[in-house]
This record gives structure tokens, sequence and C-alpha cells, in this order.
């Protein structure tokens, strides 16, 4: 890690849903802006320098929309980066971000994520034909949903699994005033009920499309030391990537997912990650992803995952929570999603999380981003006491 | 800080090339800057491209780049929608951190593949600007009558400073292979050419270029030991105007100074500047805010005789590191460019041991 100690000590975002037609883009990122700044007891003057990050340009038409943002996020006269890394790219946003500060090139970073998928439509925005390419017009889930069935083929998981996975990632979010879906009366039934969309995967399979962003106040140590909030401290940030067309990948349990978390773990000090963290919360936009996660991130032996999730140990209530949220299937504002994830687990361990707030043992906290084929990896560690 | 350097580049371009797509330009660029380096693909750190979704007409144009690039085993990587050379900040800030000692940066982009001067229109505030419609050449030929109308801080700018920038820079680009325009032409030539977006003539404007460009940076001894002449980073930073050119005084470029200012280059001191100027009036607000009167500009013909977007930044870099690693300069600044009317800027230092 770098010389400088980082921290978030900022969080904002906006609540979700499907169409803000009150907010412009520019409205819609000043939004989340404003409120992690207050949380950091700053304005915009006292920021070095903007981030930004967000999924494909089609899915809002704008071109580079951050040039437009300049203003909007107080980047004018100061340096702004756009990141852009897939569906990870909320978490490498974050990771470049607090990457300025570990390099002492800067005390005060904001970090902003956001997609506003109401001004278009990510399915298709995710489906154009590329010239002398294959055409995949599938969409997201198109893509996951064989690499799903080959999971199930290969552990033995029951088909009930991945809506566990919904029905409880939609229970927590009940707890979560700003989670895009709120829906009290769902269980297993109405989720087996609803239509098939890709085998397995139902409706309430997969996440929402979500109009949302994210922010957060990334600092130096003196400056978090002096903050009016607690701070969550980074421990430990990694990425990593893996090529699409290699025969030699295995896209089920990606060897980029593994080694992005062995380097996360060894940064932080993590040996056991189900007993070394208090919660995490990781990028599952169809159910089936929590199971499958489990396995690649080595919360349990391979084949195993779905043993978890059927126990409840992923429950709010379990030895290990994931995603009390509500996590991507309640909220999915694309770009800003794994963002939310990181800033998620700066709540947990700050004791800001309200209602879903868990209950700190080791301090430290899991957020995690993945996009592409499932071979684009973010991921960090952040924790209520200071990296030694 | 540590001691960052470039140790190698390679770049590509084309004219409206048919043939290859986007891997194809970035397979050869990238094998030849990392053959070039001396290090094997695999000990080099850290991995960023900069590109665009846009020129391509798809998502995830990057995608395809890192299979371009080789990632397997698995690499630390990252990618901005930028010109990739706000990629090669990135991998500076990463070698920084101490957490990687070498970085393969890598940008590309197919500008033929649309009519990019109308397209790049959707980097415009898309309320209230773009649903307008100009241009980039629209916006450009606007910053040009703003200057022909104010002056250059007092001084008088005419059609002929325009051309002669024009005809300079074909002049160089004659001796640059990488160039796709390039003729030995003088000033009244240029002038008795048709005006096509008042007051700018086609020459005025940077010809749409299919391209790419690779650099391997490396940190201190590694550098050293890699590279006979390495060209070090002795300052680089990057600023951004507001978007709407009604709120900016468009005869000068604030973001390009101040980006100047915090990497040190006001001293001046330069041999050569590469600036990524689009359009010839771009070079005279550059070269006035950055103080380089006096200094040999854009030796390469700059973007002027090729603008590969999205690789052209990083190609300013490549083209000053390449004559101080050659011992044919001392001290280059380098400068690169994107949004309307010179939004934003990024200008690196680089000098000799």
């Amino acid at each position: 890690m770098g010389a400088v100690r980082t921290a978030v000590i900022g969080v904002g975002q906006t609540r979700h849903v499907s169409a803000r037609h009150d907010v412009s883009m520019a409205g819609l990122v000043r939004e989340a802006a404003v409120e992690a700044l207050e949380d950091a007891g700053m304005g915009f003057d006292d920021i070095d320098a903007v981030v930004v990050g967000k999924a494909p340009d089609t899915f809002e038409g704008v071109i580079m929309p951050e040039l437009y943002l300049a203003d909007a996020l107080g980047a004018v006269g100061k340096p702004l980066l756009r990141v852009h890394t897939a569906g990870s790219v909320g978490g490498s946003t974050a990771i470049v971000a607090a990457k300025l500060v570990m390099a002492g090139i800067h005390k005060r970073v904001l970090t902003v994520s956001f997609e506003k998928q109401s001004e278009s439509n990510a399915t298709w925005g995710l489906s154009v034909q590329m010239p002398f390419s294959a055409p995949l017009v599938a969409g997201a889930g198109g893509y996951f949903a064989p690499l799903i069935r080959a999971y199930i083929a290969r552990s033995g998981a029951p088909r009930h699994i991945g809506h566990l996975v919904a029905v409880k990632d939609r229970l927590a979010a009940l707890r979560n005033p700003k989670a895009h879906l709120h829906l009290p009366d769902i269980d297993l039934k109405t989720v087996e009920e609803s239509f098939l969309l890709w085998d397995p995967l139902r409706y309430l399979d997969t996440c929402p499309s979500s109009d949302g962003a994210m922010a957060l106040v990334v600092a130096a140590e003196d400056v978090a030391d002096a903050a009016p909030n607690p701070a969550a401290w980074i421990h430990g940030t990694a990425m990593r990537s893996e090529p699409t067309m290699f025969a030699g990948r295995d896209q089920v349990n990606p060897q980029a997912g593994k080694d992005c978390a062995a380097d996360v773990y060894k940064q932080a000090g993590i040996t056991n990650p189900r007993e070394d963290f208090d919660c995490a919360e990781i990028y599952v936009p169809f159910s089936w992803y929590e199971p499958m996660w489990l396995e690649n991130l080595g919360f349990c032996a391979e084949g195993d995952g779905w043993k978890l999730t059927e126990a409840g140990a992923t429950a709010p209530d379990g030895d290990i929570p994931w995603n009390p949220s509500g996590g991507v299937l309640s909220s999915n504002p694309i770009g800003a999603s794994g963002m939310i994830r990181f800033g998620e687990v700066a709540q947990q361990v700050r004791e800001r999380a309200g209602d879903y707030q868990v209950e700190l043992k080791t301090g430290k906290a899991l957020g995690h981003a993945y996009g592409g084929g499932s071979q684009f990896f973010s991921m960090w560690v952040v924790g209520r006491d200071k990296p030694a | 800080m540590r001691d960052v350097a470039v140790i190698s580049f390679a770049q590509e371009t084309a004219e409206n090339d048919r043939e290859r797509n986007e891997v194809e330009f970035i397979i050869p660029v990238v094998q030849e800057a990392v053959r070039a380096s001396g290090l094997a693909r695999h000990d080099i750190g850290f991995t960023i491209s900069g590109s665009c979704d846009y020129l391509s007409g798809g998502p995830f144009t990057f995608v395809q780049g890192l299979d371009a690039a080789g990632a397997w085993p698995p690499v630390k990587e990252s990618h901005v929608e930028m010109d990739s050379a706000w990629a090669l900040y990135e991998a500076w800030v990463a070698i920084q951190t101490g957490e990687v000692d070498s970085a393969l940066i890598y940008g590309f982009g197919k500008s033929s593949l649309t009519d990019v001067h109308e397209v790049f229109n959707l980097q415009n505030d898309p309320y209230t600007v773009a649903p307008l419609w100009p241009s980039t050449v629209n916006l450009a030929a606007l910053q040009a009558s703003a200057l022909l109308a104010g002056g250059l801080d007092g001084r008088d700018v005419t059609e002929r400073d325009l051309a002669e920038v024009v005809a300079r820079s074909r002049r160089d680009a004659l001796d640059n292979p990488y160039a796709i325009v390039g003729e030995d032409v003088d000033v009244d030539t240029l002038l008795a050419r048709p005006v096509t977006s008042a007051p700018l003539r086609d020459a005025d404007v940077a010809p749409v270029t299919d391209g790419s460009a690779a650099i391997v940076i490396a940190a201190g001894d590694l550098a050293r030991d890699l590279c006979e002449r390495p060209a070090w980073i002795r300052g680089i930073d990057h600023r951004i105007d507001a978007p709407h050119i009604g709120t900016r005084d468009l005869t000068t470029c604030r973001s390009a100074r101040r980006a100047g200012e915090e990497a040190g280059a006001l001293q001046g001191g330069f041999d050569i500047a590469e600036l990524h100027a689009q359009f010839s009036h771009d070079e005279l607000i550059l070269r006035n805010v950055l103080g380089l009167d006096g200094t040999t500009i854009n030796p390469s013909g700059g973007a002027l005789g090729a603008n590969p977007l999205m690789a052209s930044g990083l190609i300013r870099i490549g083209e000053v590191a390449r004559r101080i690693s050659a011992g044919d300069a001392g001290r280059g600044l380098a400068h690169a460019t994107q949004g309307a009317c010179m939004q934003q800027n990024l200008v690196c230092v680089l000098e000799g041991e």
C-alpha cells in the first residue's frame, strides 16, 4: 500500500428510482456529491480533485458526460478523471480516487459515479452489434444465464437457491430508504411465479434499471483525523482483469476474481473472510451470483456457496451478512452500483448504516464489483480502525 | 514523488482504414512498445488504456482492446474514457503509490467509422447545447473568430497567423512517416484556398485519422536499467474548464495555463513542445498561455498532420520522449486536450538525465 493512510470520510447517495424526471444528470450527481461533502464537513472548494465513473456512454447518449458535469461537480480549475471499466467501474473509480490520496498527490478527493438509465435502455445499450463481430444481442442477463446454468450443473445446487437470494436481498432493502425496490410482500412463491427471462433467471431474480448516483469523499490521514464523522479506513484495494476470448478461462469461477480477492485479503490481513469480515457488499445483479461469488471470493469451498445461502448465513442476521443494504438486486444505476457497494461497507464500519447496520466485531468489511463478461474485478477492504 | 520515465513508444496511423479493426491497430503498437521496453509483457505491473465507445458506435470498445494487449494470467488493469494521455497520468499515479514499478499505456480509435465532427456534438450539454447540434468544427470556428476579433493579450491575430501554423505543420509532417497529411506549401497558397467554416479552412482542421499508440513507463533504477536515455517525467498535471463556452474567455485557456503551472512548465527552457492543437488557432492560444514563443513547436507536424482521437494526446508525449531518448532534445513539453474548445488540458514536462 501507499505511504499515506487513506479513509472515506464522506458518503452520499441519491434515492434510486426507475426515472428521475425531476433532475438533470447534473442535478442527480450533485445531490450525491453535496450529501457526501456535508458528511465530510466540507464544501466543493475544499476538494483537490474529482474522479467520475460510469458505465458506457450509450446509456445516456452523452459522450464523456463528465465534461458537461465539470461545473456541477465543482471541478472547474481542478483535475477531473473519468474511469470506465464496465460493471466494475463504480469500484474502480473509488480505487482511482483512493490512489490519488495514497500516492500523496492530493489530500481530499471527491469521487462520484452515476447512471441515469431512464435516458436510454440499458439492454439495448449493451447489445449494439459491433462491426466484424458475432451478434450477441443478449443484454447482461442473456450473457450470464448460461454461466449460471453451468454453475448449477457443477455444484448440484437446488433450483430454488437463486430465488432465496432474490427474496433475502429485497427484504433487506425494506430497511434501506434509498433502495429502488421495496417489495414487502415478496416470498419464494412470488419469485418462482414471476416470468422466465433467461433460464433459470426469472424476472424477480434480476436487478432493476435505476437512476441514481453515489459519491464519496476520500481523504488523507491528517484530514480524516480531523473529520466531523468517523472514518472508514482503507485497508486494501485491488483490481484484476482477464480477456474475453480465451478458451482457457473459467467464466463461472474466474481467475481474475480469485487473484483480486487474494491480493486485497493479503493487504488487509484477511485469512478467513467468513470470520474476518463483519459483512460484505458484493455485486450480485442476478440472484445466482451470490453462491457463485461466495466460492470465487473464498468464503467457502468450491461447490459449497449455495449451502451458505440456503442455511441463511448471508442473511442480515446470519454469521456473514451479504448485501444488508439490499444490494444490486434492489438498486442498480449500473455505473454507480460498484461504488454503492464500496460506500455501503464504509457506512457499516462507520456505524452509519441506519436500520441495516450490522453488528461490528472485527470492524472490517469487503466491497466488491465486477463487470464485462465476468472479467473485470475491483475490491476494497475498509475498517473501523486504522491499518497497521 | 518517485522518478518515472517513458522508456518506449510506438504508434500507428492511417487515413480511413477499411482493412483493420481496433484490435488490429492495438496489437502492433503494444507488441512494439513492450519489445522496445525490454520488459516481458507480464513483468509490466499495470495496464491501462484510453478509448471512446462512441468512435466504434457501441459499448465497451476497451474490452476487445484488452484481449489485444494480453491479459492472461489476469492483470492489474484500468481504463479511462479519455484521451490516453490521461491513462498515462493514472499509470503514473499507480507507480507513485509504490504498488507497481512499470506500466503499459495504450490508446486507440477509428475516427473514420463515423462523421466524428458531427457525432462529438454529443459531448455538449445534452439538454441545452447538443440539441442545437454544433459540430466540433463549428465550435472551434467560434473560438477562432473570437481570437481574430479579440486578439491575443492585445496582439492582433490574423488569418495569416493561422496559415503560418498550418504551413509549418504541413511541411514538418512530410518528415513524419505517421502523418497522413503533409505538403510543402506557403502561406499565400493556403490563404487562396476556400474558407469552409468561417474563418477556418480545411487545412486549419486536424485530419480525421485512425490510429493507436502505446507507451511503457518505469520507475527509477528500473528505467535506467532498461533504457539508455529515459525520458523522465518531471511534472504532469491536468485541469478542466467549465463546459459552456459562453462562460469562458475563448481567446485564452485557463485550464491549460493552470496545468502548465502545476506541471512546472512555465519557467520555459524547452527545446521542443508537442501540442495537441487540433485547429491552427489552438496552437496560438497554447503557445501564449504556456509561454512557448521561441520553442520549436510540433516537429512531428502535430495533430494537423495526424490526429487519431484517444491516442493523439499520448502520441504528443511519445513524440517528445522519443526525441529525448534519441538525444535530439534535452527538455520538452507535451500537451493533450479534449472537450469542446480545449475544455480539458494535460501538460507533461519531460527531460533527459
